[in-house]
């Protein structure tokens, strides 16, 4: 059987003396592995780079074999190459997936904004907003997204100010009680799209990394948290 | 044809027996052995390593007396120079050695065969510094698995005055790149060999991350 499709390399690991086995997050089939023949010569290792757009054919002869890629570049992202902080944050993207996307599962809507995701790290200098509400988006298509429209023990939409670090909803100023000092902040960051500083980015970014290290983690088999997207908050802090 | 070369290693040993009825070799253990070591080698297969092993029988006083003694000295003597990383037959490789490369230069490579490239075009003439690999996000190879705590003690005990980073152009070699240009700091020079077009390259068969690094890179004319 085969297919055709276009992707987002995220991994790749050599295989035998002049193959690789890549994982591409590809559009209408999630994240596939495949081998590719010959990938460690110098044609391909060009191509093969994490954050790379792909055009990919897989064939197998069961559906269940790792199967065979042949790939063509759509688009590089070399232009990251000397950009300190969107190279991290590429990092960070393609180890964040590699991580937590199931297998062979689609998710064209997280695959969008992914592809927005990484043309935005070469043509704007606000993308790392643009990488909080990613990380958001992934928490909700992992089925921990986080609810920040009205209070979740008053229903009120206004004067919301922290989020449960339990269930990830909203919590108004009032309602927090005795546990206001465990509560997480509600960045203005994670529910506006510009106007946003350092700080409320940070503090933003703190929320999704809560969720993304104590809820879905342990989903995953309680590995720990790639360690590139540390680096790129770290990294970010120190703008 | 055997060789006719009269140290051709027999010492006037009989011949090996001649091959039986059935058309297979007798006693030929240690030549399977041999051609089975030769096939793990990078870029030979079964099929290569007969042909190399029949080649070197063949030739045994010329080439397979001399390469068995090479290769017994090089199993005894190889190391890691303790300084660089390198590879060599004593505890600092002659680079290291030499008086005359400590001149406030550290090229920074990956791997050897890096340091071999850089040598071989005779252009520095400084040190050098092997890391052993790259930073890897996703195969979690951090810098405690490479030698770049190494590389910050030598950049002051040697008074090193530039660190010319001969990374990969690739995520995993630039990203490696950032962060050793972070722990240097600003104490020492950090420069990177240029990414571009290659000498003799043509810019319609250019990728286009190659042609995007290029025309980031330009300089003045």
């Amino acid at each position: 059987m085969d297919w055709r499709d276009r992707g987002t390399l995220l991994s790749l690991r050599k295989h035998g003396e002049s193959s690789v086995i890549i994982q591409v997050f590809t559009e209408g089939h999630g994240l596939h592995a495949g081998v590719v023949r010959g990938g460690t010569g110098r044609r391909l290792t060009t191509i093969l780079q994490p954050g790379a757009q792909l055009e990919v054919v897989w064939r197998a002869r069961l559906d269940q074999h790792i199967g065979a890629y042949t790939v063509e570049p759509l688009q590089s992202r070399a232009g990251l190459l000397s950009d300190r902080l969107a190279l991290s944050g590429l990092n960070a993207v393609c180890a964040l997936l590699a991580f937590c996307l199931p297998e062979r599962a689609p998710m064209p809507g997280l695959y969008t904004l992914t592809q927005a995701l990484l043309a935005a790290m070469e043509d704007s200098d606000d993308w790392p907003l643009d990488y909080l509400h990613w990380e958001m988006a992934l928490l909700e298509q992992m089925g921990f997204g986080l609810d920040l429209t009205r209070c979740t023990v008053s229903g009120r939409t206004e004067g919301l100010t922290y989020v449960s670090p339990r269930t990830g909803k909203a919590v108004h100023a009032e309602a927090a009680g005795e546990w206001i000092d465990r509560m997480l902040p509600l960045s203005p960051a994670l529910v506006r799209s510009e106007g946003v500083g350092l700080s409320d980015l940070l503090a933003g970014l703190a929320t999704t990394g809560h969720f993304l290290a104590n809820r879905l983690a342990p989903e995953l088999g309680d590995r720990p948290l790639p360690k590139a997207r540390q680096r790129l908050v770290d990294l970010l802090a120190r703008e | 044809m055997i060789d006719e070369d009269p140290d051709n290693g027999t010492g006037g040993a009989p011949a090996s027996p001649e091959p039986d009825r059935m058309g297979a070799a007798t006693d030929t253990g240690a030549i399977d052995a041999l051609i089975d070591l030769m096939a793990r080698l990078p870029g030979l297969g079964p099929r290569s390593a007969r042909r190399a092993v029949l080649h070197l029988v063949k030739h045994r006083g010329r080439q397979l007396a001399p390469l068995a003694e090479a290769m017994r000295t090089v199993a005894d003597t190889a190391r890691e120079c303790l300084n660089c990383g390198n590879i060599g037959t004593a505890d600092l490789c002659p680079i290291c050695q030499n008086n005359a490369r400590a001149n406030g230069q550290i090229c920074v490579v990956g791997d050897v065969a890096d340091l071999w490239a850089m040598e071989r075009s005779g252009v520095f003439k400084g040190r050098y510094h092997v890391l052993g690999g790259t930073l890897s996000a996703l195969d979690d190879i951090g810098p405690e698995e490479l030698r770049i705590p190494k590389l910050l003690d030598r950049v002051v005990s040697e008074h090193v005055s530039e660190v010319v980073l001969a990374l990969n152009a690739t995520v995993d070699g630039q990203t490696t790149a950032f962060y050793i240009a972070e722990q240097l700091g600003e104490g020492v020079e950090v420069t990177s060999l240029a990414q571009g077009v290659p000498i003799g390259g043509e810019l319609d068969y250019l990728d286009d991350g190659t042609i995007t690094a290029a025309l980031k890179a330009r300089r003045k004319f």
